[in-house]
């Protein structure tokens, strides 16, 4: 499906930054829990569809923002091509402009890159109601300020993207998940060795002291690669589909009725070899990107532990209604300043999902 | 002496100060030596410290500074202002840590590329991005330019390979931007930060990422008796799925230089050459190899030659790396260009490049990154020639007008200091220039840090504008004209 909305969507912003109307920029709603909710005028992107260009020697794919994610994903495996970043779709109607505004990435992560890593260009429509075009559809481009990556989780409160322009890789030609019991700590010991030996290890995640790895290369390096492990441990071989579940987050782990009493879902993100906190029953998270993404079940407030072993958590209340406010890290004094700054730069009366991300920006 | 002088040397001592022309002078220009500025003076602080007193001065007596790395950009960006301090970071030049679990280190700006490899070297691990400077370029500069390379088109750019940054703020404010995590929340300033030229703050500190050293490394020279062929073979080959980690091509003047220059064993009659490197595991690199010979070959190569051992991949790679010293023994002077295109209009492009060279009289030699569709013309001349200078920058400009036409940019890799300003107000609008200024004034309200640089003023664009009416219309026509 094609269909071009961007005048009808600038006239909407346009009118709303000239009479100070607040918006709530909304898609395929699959990831509202990420965030604060935004009490204001909805404008909705989703009849904004179509892919516009797409060349698949280029490399580059660029899609308007209510285009399903689902949508693009089978045109890009029908050429045997991929979004390496792997993002979530929760549910039927999540967008592309959704996965990009959101920013968040999946299981591959950690051997290609992340949301933000993927993208070229923009297009977007700023607070004032302006078409703003940054980037390119071009791998290489440092001309101007990276304008179109800052949009990459700052869901919509810099800009409405219109269109984004995306680096896609070709999939791999062979892919095999391997699965062996272990304890965590031995687990991303493991990856690391594996890592070093240059095996190709496209995804991993740890629960319930099972760890699960993905190998991904051409077919006889896969093999060899999967020969080596099995040699070494006693591991076995199970379907790839089980990876659309982290992906998807449709995994048991991520289901809200697992939730005991006070517990809630964290995402904490780390270095890899950050000791395991939060919790002591290891049904109680889920870990991927070789030890560096946690899902923790915990009722303790994790913000604190997050920043002394030098990363960040969040609330993740997915499958739950969102009563929550201001669910992300929160930011050091000076920072918080240049965010808002940085607010007011793309959307002076700031209308464009106010508070979205932070109360304060 | 002046004020501001005598008032920096309370904070810095003499030899960290230099206000003497003859100290001056190798501080003039960066590796775009044809714009030349003296500044004020130079600080060269040795501790945070006095990067912070050097910055507090200047911010409480509206100084411009522009900061410095290795000085080895191609655009002008660390050219200094004439009423400016020019701060150089070279004397951070530690390797602070080697985190080989984390495949991370954390190095200080003035550390240069090639020294965080051979210092990872021992772990197994390296630093992906290899700018052709890399010998000298200092990190720091790497982060401010975006910094990419030969192997950028399977590894990424410097933003791909960079994990946190410790900055300052003109107002004295120190920033962690990123994290030492994967992600981080909030507004991503660290893509913002990372090819902005030394506009919005001045690194401290850097936290890279590391990879584990590929097992097996082999390059394929493929020869060509068309460069336009040789330009649909580069598509060909990563439309089949295969991602090498170098795909570079040469037409047949740089060819003949660097083989002259280094002996680099190519062939000198084809008309285009290929250098295609593959990396990864022995199992994968024999696959892929095997499989983009095949493509190569269809795609109409004349000759396939892959390297039989490491001293001949060397070899071919010489050629490659010296490309551009060697051109630079044909002519006094050459102009080196930086657009990036889809890789589909390598050969159209390549076409009207040769055009613009008959059309000027003057020799254009390519040398390019084909892979990342990112060209690298360069554009023989004579400075001592009145005017040549000149009629070079108008060939180079039209150049990257052409590049934007059909898709791509003015700049993949070298960035925009004052060098191809102009050419800013082609690609972008008068909307977006002044959201580019906005962006700054969020960082650095008093437009102390690099200023001129990178971002035109919207007065330039409607000068330059008026001398560049494209299919009889106007840019910026919303803009006065004086």
């Amino acid at each position: 499906m094609s269909n071009d909305k961007s005048n009808d969507l600038q006239q909407q912003v346009e009118n709303a930054f000239k009479n100070k109307i607040p918006l709530c920029i909304t898609a395929g709603g699959s990831k509202s829990f990420y965030g604060n909710a935004v009490n204001a005028q909805a404008i909705n992107i989703t009849q904004h569809q179509g892919i516009t260009e797409y060349q698949p020697s280029e490399l580059v794919v660029t899609v308007r923002s209510g285009t399903l994610l689902s949508e693009l994903e089978a045109e890009l495996k029908a050429n045997k091509q991929m979004l390496a970043f792997e993002p979530p779709q929760h549910t039927a109607t999540t967008t592309i402009g959704g996965a990009i505004a959101c920013g968040l990435s999946g299981p591959r992560r950690m051997a290609c890159g992340s949301a933000r890593d993927f993208v070229l260009g923009s297009t977007i429509i700023n607070g004032k109601g302006e078409q703003l075009r940054f980037g390119g559809q071009v791998m290489k481009n440092v001309a101007g300020y990276d304008a179109s990556r800052l949009m990459v989780g700052a869901q919509g409160t810099l800009g409405l993207l219109l269109d984004v322009s995306l680096k896609v890789l070709p999939m791999s030609e062979a892919e095999i998940t391997l699965q062996l019991k272990t304890e965590l700590n031995t687990a991303t010991k493991h990856i690391q060795q594996w890592l070093k030996q240059g095996l190709p290890v496209s995804a991993s995640c740890h629960t319930n002291n099972t760890l699960y790895i993905r190998l991904s290369s051409t077919a006889s390096a896969v093999n060899a690669s999967a020969n080596t492990i099995k040699k070494l441990f006693n591991c076995e071989e199970i379907n790839n589909d089980f990876w659309l579940s982290i992906k998807n987050q449709s995994h048991d782990f991520f289901s809200t009725k697992n939730l005991n009493n006070n517990q809630r879902l964290w995402r904490c993100s780390h270095q890899t070899n950050t000791p395991i906190y939060g919790t002591d029953d290891n049904n109680n998270q889920l870990i991927e990107w070789h030890g560096a993404l946690r899902w923790v079940k915990s009722s303790e407030t994790l913000y604190n532990t997050a920043e002394t072993h030098s990363g960040h958590a969040s609330l993740y209340p997915i499958n739950q209604n969102n009563t929550h406010t201001d669910i992300f890290q929160p930011l050091a004094k000076p920072l918080i300043k240049i965010q808002q700054r940085m607010k007011l730069a793309f959307d002076p009366e700031n209308i464009l999902n106010a508070g979205r991300l932070y109360t304060d920006i | 002496m002046n004020t501001h002088i005598k008032q920096l040397a309370t904070t810095l001592p003499p030899h960290l100060l230099l206000h003497e022309a003859e100290d001056l002078k190798p501080y003039e220009c960066d590796a775009l030596s044809a714009y030349q500025a003296m500044p004020l003076a130079v600080a060269i602080p040795e501790t945070i410290e006095q990067v912070k007193a050097v910055l507090a001065y200047c911010y409480q007596n509206d100084i411009p500074v522009v900061a410095r790395g290795a000085g080895t950009g191609l655009s002008g960006g660390a050219l200094p202002l004439e009423n400016g301090i020019l701060l150089s970071l070279a004397k951070f030049s530690k390797i602070l840590s080697i985190d080989a679990d984390n495949f991370s280190a954390v190095v200080q700006p003035g550390v240069r590329n090639l020294a965080i490899s051979e210092a990872a070297n021992e772990h197994g691990l390296y630093y992906a991005p290899d700018p052709s400077s890399q010998i000298a370029c200092s990190i720091g500069g790497n982060v401010a330019e975006n910094a990419g390379g030969v192997h950028c088109l399977k590894y990424g750019l410097t933003v791909h390979n960079i994990i946190k940054l410790q900055v300052l703020t003109i107002e004295g404010d120190e920033l962690t931007i990123g994290c030492d995590a994967f992600d981080s929340p909030g507004y991503d300033f660290l893509a913002l930060m990372t090819g902005s030229e030394g506009m919005l703050a001045i690194i401290t500190e850097i936290t890279v990422k590391l990879l584990p050293l590929p097992a097996v490394a082999k390059v394929m020279m493929a020869s060509f008796d068309d460069v336009a062929v040789a330009g649909q073979a580069v598509s060909d080959v990563i439309g089949q799925g295969i991602i090498p980690a170098g795909l570079e091509l040469m037409d047949n003047a740089a060819i003949k230089a660097a083989d002259d220059f280094v002996h680099a064993g190519y062939p000198r009659d084809a008309a285009a050459i290929l250098l295609c490197e593959i990396d990864g595991s022995v199992e994968e690199v024999e696959d892929q190899l095997k499989h983009a010979e095949q493509i190569l070959k269809k795609s109409g190569a004349t000759k396939i030659q892959i390297a039989k051992d490491q001293a001949q991949r060397t070899q071919f790679w010489a050629g490659r790396k010296a490309a551009f010293p060697a051109v630079g023994r044909l002519s006094p002077d050459y102009y080196c260009m930086d657009g990036t295109i889809p890789r589909h209009q390598i050969a159209n492009v390549l076409k009207r490049i040769t055009d613009l060279s008959e059309e000027y009289g003057q020799t254009v030699v390519n040398v390019f990154h084909a892979g990342d569709g990112n060209l690298h013309p360069l554009i023989l001349f004579d400075a001592n020639n009145e005017g040549e200078l000149e009629r070079t920058e108008e060939l180079g400009g039209k150049i990257l007008d052409y590049c934007v036409e059909v898709g791509g940019t003015i700049t993949g890799e070298h960035g925009v200091g004052i060098e191809k300003i102009n050419q800013m107000c082609h690609q972008f609008n008068s909307n977006e220039i002044t959201q580019f200024h906005a962006i700054k004034t969020a960082f650095d309200e008093k437009q102390l840090l690099n200023p001129g640089k990178n971002i035109p003023t919207l007065q330039r664009c409607a000068e330059f504008g008026a001398m560049h009416v494209h299919h009889g219309k106007l840019p910026h026509p919303e803009l006065e004209r004086f």
